[in-house]
């Protein structure tokens, strides 16, 4: 069991969604969030005020999967977030001790294989 | 009286006294979200603080008979004032009118003191400044006082309301101290589209600041509104280009401060210039705000949303035009410089000196001697929380989430909301 966790633009999540479905990937979480890897940064005016945004608007995937679903996971997300421009974000693939399914208390990959 | 002006001035009054309200709103999408209720609420507070004391009291010092520099206490508790004419209307509409004007003036200044200043201190300031500084001002130019005498020309109040309360404005920024973050931390405006939006209201209540000005449903009310249309439209062309130039990119707060820079600048003018006269005169207004504004955030002086830079430094300009390009052939009354009376430039300049002297003066004494009874500004720790929670209690964008519903007889004291020294022990992971 491996704990995806992309972080992406959020302009591209529609199609990083699209990739997880046509992968199978079924169970995700996504969230807001904001981040900053080395992009440039976007300079904004407000009346006499100029300010740099350092941190700019991210969306974050965490998927919870069987090991042998990794590998297409990272793939789908790969493909369908890349731009090609510095910003895309990043894949963190983690190691996970436990997890159970909080409805029938199942847990391990029985937890995170999809409802049939 | 007529009937045509009665109509035309209880529509007006209705107009005025919504720009209040919108000045908050104005004001509230300019400041940070943890602010905007108390932003919106020092506009809303001046409603019922400055217009009661309008009604007690302001009034008869501004349009009573008396001296040249104040009006006496003969219509002091609105004694005698009746439905009798004044002017084309009733003497009951024209205290009305006259009313949205005082509120609306003590209102403007909020933005120099938003985000810091403690609400109670604040209302105190609010009737002090209305009844000691606008109404005199207000007698000088309209009630019959010296100004007037004088020839000086304000149609709406470029000389009476902006001036006045953006050297006011300023004076209050100076005495209050800057915010905690001014110039250490990015300040963003929190809502744009409520300033937008306020600007777009604010500009309908405008057409009855400034046609209804003429206090009747005549010929130079159709012309105030004309140039009430015309010169802000002048001012924003102008202020988008001058943001183009300046940042590559024409900004939507950039926008809504050129229509109030423009409806500032001819409010003083409005029935006194011809419509194109009026356009020159809106494009002309967009520079010294602009250069005023950008000028500004650089120094020291945290006029937060630089009510003296689109007020004071506009009204200016409105009143110095006006004597450049008043026109008898429009206005029936006097012409200005462009047509061979370059006296009136003087006098404006002498109005409008007078007005920033004595408002400077009164209101850094009023502002003091409170300071001297109270604190005016909330602990350091309220303005970090925000002033939303600190002065009312309450929160502008709220989901709900972990707020639990305390019994009915618990006091909302002990919710722990209450920015006294009992928080303060929380207050490190704030």
């Amino acid at each position: 069991m491996k704990l995806i966790v992309a972080i992406i633009r959020p302009e591209k999540l529609n199609d990083v969604l699209e990739a997880l479905f046509r992968a199978e990937v079924r169970g995700l979480t996504i969230s807001a969030a904001q981040g900053h890897g080395g992009e440039t940064e976007q300079v904004e005016t407000y009346r006499g005020m100029t300010v740099k945004m350092e941190l700019a608007p991210k969306v974050r995937l965490d998927i919870g999967v069987s090991d042998h679903f990794v590998e297409p996971t990272v793939q789908a997300i790969l493909e369908a977030a890349r731009t090609g421009q510095v910003g895309d974000g990043k894949i963190f693939v983690l190691p996970v001790e436990r997890v159970y399914r909080i409805r029938t208390g199942e847990r391990d990959e029985a937890a995170v294989t999809p409802v049939a | 009286m007529s009937d045509g002006a009665i109509a035309w001035m209880l529509i007006s009054t209705a107009l005025v006294l919504l720009m209040t309200p919108a000045l908050g709103f104005f004001y509230g999408g300019l400041v940070r979200s943890k602010n905007v209720l108390n932003t919106l609420m020092m506009s809303f507070g001046a409603l019922p603080i400055v217009g009661l004391a309008w009604a007690l009291i302001g009034y008869s010092l501004a349009f009573a008979p008396g001296l040249p520099v104040i009006g006496d206490l003969s219509f002091a508790l609105l004694r005698g004032v009746d439905v009798a004419a004044q002017g084309q209307i009733p003497h009951v509409l024209f205290m009305s009118f006259q009313a949205t004007f005082a509120i609306i003036t003590a209102a403007l200044i909020s933005g120099a003191l938003v985000e810091r200043m403690r609400f109670g201190p604040y209302l105190v300031f609010l009737a002090l400044w209305a009844v000691l500084i606008y109404a005199p001002i207000a007698h000088w130019v309209w009630g019959g006082g010296w100004l007037a005498k004088l020839g000086a020309l304000d149609f709406a109040g470029g000389t009476v309301v902006h001036v006045n309360a953006g050297v006011a404005a300023a004076v209050g920024a100076l005495v209050l101290g800057q915010r905690r973050d001014y110039g250490r931390q990015a300040i963003l405006p929190h809502h744009i589209p409520f300033t937008l939006l306020g600007a777009a209201l604010l500009w309908l209540g405008w057409f009855g600041f400034n046609a209804g000005s003429a206090l009747a449903a005549n010929e130079s009310a159709a012309l105030a509104f004309t140039n009430t249309m015309l010169a802000p439209m002048a001012t924003a062309l102008v202020w988008m280009l001058l943001d183009l130039v300046r940042t590559g990119k024409v900004t939507a707060v950039g926008v809504a401060t050129a229509i109030v820079v423009g409806l500032v600048a001819i409010t003083p003018a409005a029935g006194f210039v011809a419509p194109l006269s009026a356009i020159a005169l809106g494009a002309l207004a967009a520079f010294p705000s602009y250069f005023a504004l950008v000028w500004r955030a650089r120094t020291r002086l945290d006029d937060s949303l630089d009510v003296c830079a689109a007020h004071g430094v506009g009204g200016l300009t409105g009143a110095i035009l006006t004597g450049v390009f008043a026109q008898e052939s429009w206005n029936g009354i006097t012409d200005g410089l462009l047509f061979g009376n370059p006296m009136q430039v003087v006098i404006q300049a002498v109005a409008v000196l007078a007005v920033a002297a004595y408002t400077a003066v009164g209101t850094f004494v009023i502002l003091r001697a409170i300071a001297a009874v109270t604190a005016l500004r909330v602990p350091d720790l309220a303005e970090r929380l925000g002033l939303d929670v600190s002065e009312h209690g309450e929160q502008a964008y709220t989901s709900g989430e972990g707020a639990i519903l305390l019994l009915p007889t618990a006091r909302p004291a002990e919710s722990g909301v209450r920015v006294e020294p009992k928080v303060k022990q929380v207050g490190g992971s704030a």
